[in-house]
């Protein structure tokens, strides 16, 4: 079977979406002529046109905006942000307008709008290029937020997502958008909320999601070379938060480390701290440790990999964790 | 900052004396002519529109009063909007939509919107409990601007639908946005201008210029009048007298035939004024001086409707009593439907947050639920 990128089963599933549903719309700046920027709408405009993948106005709060009125309409626009730090000038629209409108209308007016934002760092790229704001969309209540972490997940995800009733605000990981997998269509995705153990260990959970997918399964496997066992869990989803199998983990080894690019405070890890408190305090064996960006600004990208978790603080965690 | 050149800029006198603003009935009730807008409204429709004035305004006095007796938490009177609003509201066909602000109650009235789900907005039972669908008048948008972008992707939506320029009137359809002269400085509304520019979007812009954006003047948010500012954008612009409901309807339909045909955006700035305050929490009397007030009273949209029937005896007594006790009724209407509101229960704003509903919010319902529950019974 053949290898495909996650950007290329990103367009593989956006393009399946699309012939399975006429009212699903690509709006976004440059996602038609030049396929985005990271070429994941590549192809579509060509096949589909110009009134259903839309070159717009160099505006995301416009794209945001009118994707609702669109979505009045009965229509299910895909709004692409080019980057993790441009969806500010969105922001109003999507945390006021997308994520309240169905309760302020009882339903009347539901908001089936995806909004992909390649996120995190990694690549080199200059300010507000870099930045991982999932937590401060999983805070909007109206809001559902996933992040996708490997090819597989990115081809049925995106699907999930845009048949979802409900506003989803998509994450990819823009380091990982070259990485490959074995891509069989004819398995049977899971559900979009839910979160997966990607590797069974005793010893540490790890709990992550997007980028850091990858950062874990690699530590897992450093560590199992110390003798130690890491159970790596992609989280996937955000809001909701699928705690099921969080808890099954925690019960099972008593350590926790959350990571993810974003900073620390007040990130996911956080949330997912909280509750694992709440619902496995008798089990912990030490407290929840979170490695995740500092508490500063993205740095520039000379230091980025200093900024970002990587193998050895993730294991350094572990560490502490064990040894508390 | 104060230039009194400006004046002369920003203020027609509304009397009928400025070239560029479209009006079709004087402040006296005389009927005028203009080159490109004409109302072809018979003196029976004129009455109508009397009607659709007197009831708005009838709804809005009532709303004010229930909230000076504390049965609303705020109420946003559109005082000496009337006209803009019946004669936008009315140049409608069923199959347009409006996207109003806060304060479009008129627009709601031609909508068949009963004046009742506006109150539970402001009575706090509700967020907006109309049918947008239904009704073709969108929920209240109480974030300035943010509207403009939501007309303008409908308006989208329309052209994909192959409802505009497809020249059957009855199924050709046009989008309105509400907004005010504060709303312009904005960078929604400037985002709307150029989408709706560039993919020729059959939106109409409607501005009510109001003079005030709460207590800021007009003059602190452009150094030009606004329907100039329509050409940078790409499409036409006219200034109409908002307190003539016959130039508002008549500029409107203009313009929403124009969208419906498939020839794009307007800018409709319909200069009106804010008789009353922006809301009732609102204290004009600290920024505005009460001669400006009276120079407006002299423009009232209603008393030139009224003194245009009663000139041309289009409308005898007993039509103006029958309005009026038709406005009695609904103020009865609008009095107890309001008292009778049900408070809306707490359970159930767990249930309306998504289409499908979340396993933790289910939860935190049922938690919440376990927690009322354990106060029954308990003294």
């Amino acid at each position: 079977m053949a290898q495909i990128t996650m950007a290329k089963a990103l367009t593989n599933g956006l393009r399946a979406a699309m012939e399975a549903d006429p009212t699903v719309l690509i709006m976004g700046e440059d996602v038609g002529k030049l396929g985005g920027v990271f070429r994941v709408t590549d192809g579509l405009q060509k096949d589909f046109g110009e009134e259903r993948v839309i070159d717009t106005p160099l505006a995301e709060s416009g794209i945001l905006g009118t994707a609702v009125g669109l979505a009045m309409r009965g229509y299910r626009p895909v709004c692409e942000i080019q980057f993790d730090g441009f969806v500010y000038p969105a922001y109003d629209q999507i945390v006021s307008q997308v994520a309240k409108l169905h309760f302020r209308s009882q339903g009347k007016l539901p908001m089936p709008i995806v909004v992909r934002i390649p996120f995190g760092g990694g690549i080199g790229a200059v300010e507000h290029h870099s930045e991982s704001p999932e937590a401060q969309f999983a805070h909007t209540a109206g809001l559902k937020v996933v992040a996708v972490a490997n090819p597989v997940d990115a081809y049925w995800m995106i699907q999930q997502a845009i048949a979802s009733d409900d506003p989803v605000v998509f994450f990819e990981p823009k380091r990982r958008y070259w990485e490959k997998a074995e891509l069989d269509e004819s398995v049977e995705p899971v559900p979009l909320h839910s979160s997966r153990v990607v590797r069974e260990g005793n010893d540490v959970t790890v709990l992550t999601y997007g980028p850091m997918v990858k950062t874990a399964l690699e530590a897992a496997i450093a560590a199992s070379e110390e003798g130690r066992s890491l159970e790596v869990i992609d989280l996937r989803t955000l809001s909701p938060l699928d705690m099921g199998p969080v808890a099954a983990s925690v019960r099972k080894t008593g350590h926790v480390v959350v990571v993810h690019e974003a900073v620390v405070n007040l990130g996911m890890g956080a949330e997912i701290a909280a509750r694992i408190s709440e619902s496995c305090f008798y089990s912990l064996e030490a407290p929840v440790l979170r490695v995740g960006g500092f508490d500063t600004p993205y740095p520039p990208s000379r230091v980025e990999e200093e900024y970002l978790p990587d193998l050895d603080r993730v294991l350094d965690a572990v560490d502490r964790s064990l040894a508390f | 900052m104060s230039d009194p050149e400006l004046g002369d800029v920003f203020g027609p006198s509304g009397d009928g004396d400025d070239p560029e603003l479209v009006q079709l009935l004087t402040p006296e009730g005389e009927r005028r002519e203009h080159p490109d807008y004409a109302a072809d409204l018979d003196d029976e429709a004129i009455a109508g529109l009397y009607r659709d004035l007197v009831l708005t305004r009838r709804i809005d006095t009532e709303a004010t009063a229930l909230q000076r007796q504390g049965e609303l938490g705020i109420w946003a009177s559109l005082l000496g909007q009337e006209a803009a609003q019946i004669g936008s509201g009315r140049a409608m066909l069923p199959q347009d939509f409006a996207f109003p602000t806060y304060r479009e109650h008129g627009v709601a009235w031609c909508r068949g919107v009963d004046p009742l789900y506006l109150l539970g907005l402001f009575r706090g039972v509700d967020q907006g409990g109309w049918d947008p669908r239904e009704t073709g008048f969108g929920l209240y948008t109480i974030v300035i601007g943010a509207q403009t972008l939501h007309a303008t992707g409908y308006a989208m939506g329309l052209q994909r639908d192959g409802v505009v320029g497809s020249g059957d009137e009855s199924r050709d359809a046009g989008v309105i946005a509400y907004f005010g002269d504060g709303a312009t400085s904005q960078g929604d509304v400037n985002e709307a201008f150029i989408w709706a520019s560039v993919f020729n979007a059959p939106v109409v812009f409607f501005c009510q210029n109001n003079q005030w954006a709460i207590s800021e003047p007009i003059e602190r948010q452009t150094r030009i009048p606004l329907y100039q500012r329509a050409l940078g954008f790409g499409f036409p612009g006219v200034r109409v007298d908002g307190n003539d409901v016959l130039a508002c309807y008549a500029v409107t339909q203009a313009a929403l035939r124009r969208a419906r045909e498939g020839s794009g955006p307007t800018f409709v700035e319909a200069y009106t004024y804010r008789m009353g305050a922006h809301t009732t929490s609102d204290d004009p009397t600290r920024y505005r001086l009460n001669d400006e007030l009276d120079r407006w009273k002299a423009k009232d949209p209603i008393a030139r409707v009224k003194a245009y029937l009663h000139t041309t005896t289009a409308a005898d007594d007993q039509f103006f009593e029958g309005v009026e006790q038709e406005a009695d009724e609904l103020a009865t209407h609008v009095r107890e439907g309001c008292l009778g509101m049900p408070d809306p229960h707490v359970l159930d704003i767990f249930d309306q947050v998504y289409a499908e509903q979340t396993p933790e919010l289910a939860e935190q319902k049922e938690q919440y639920a376990a927690y009322l529950s354990s106060f029954e019974g308990a003294h």
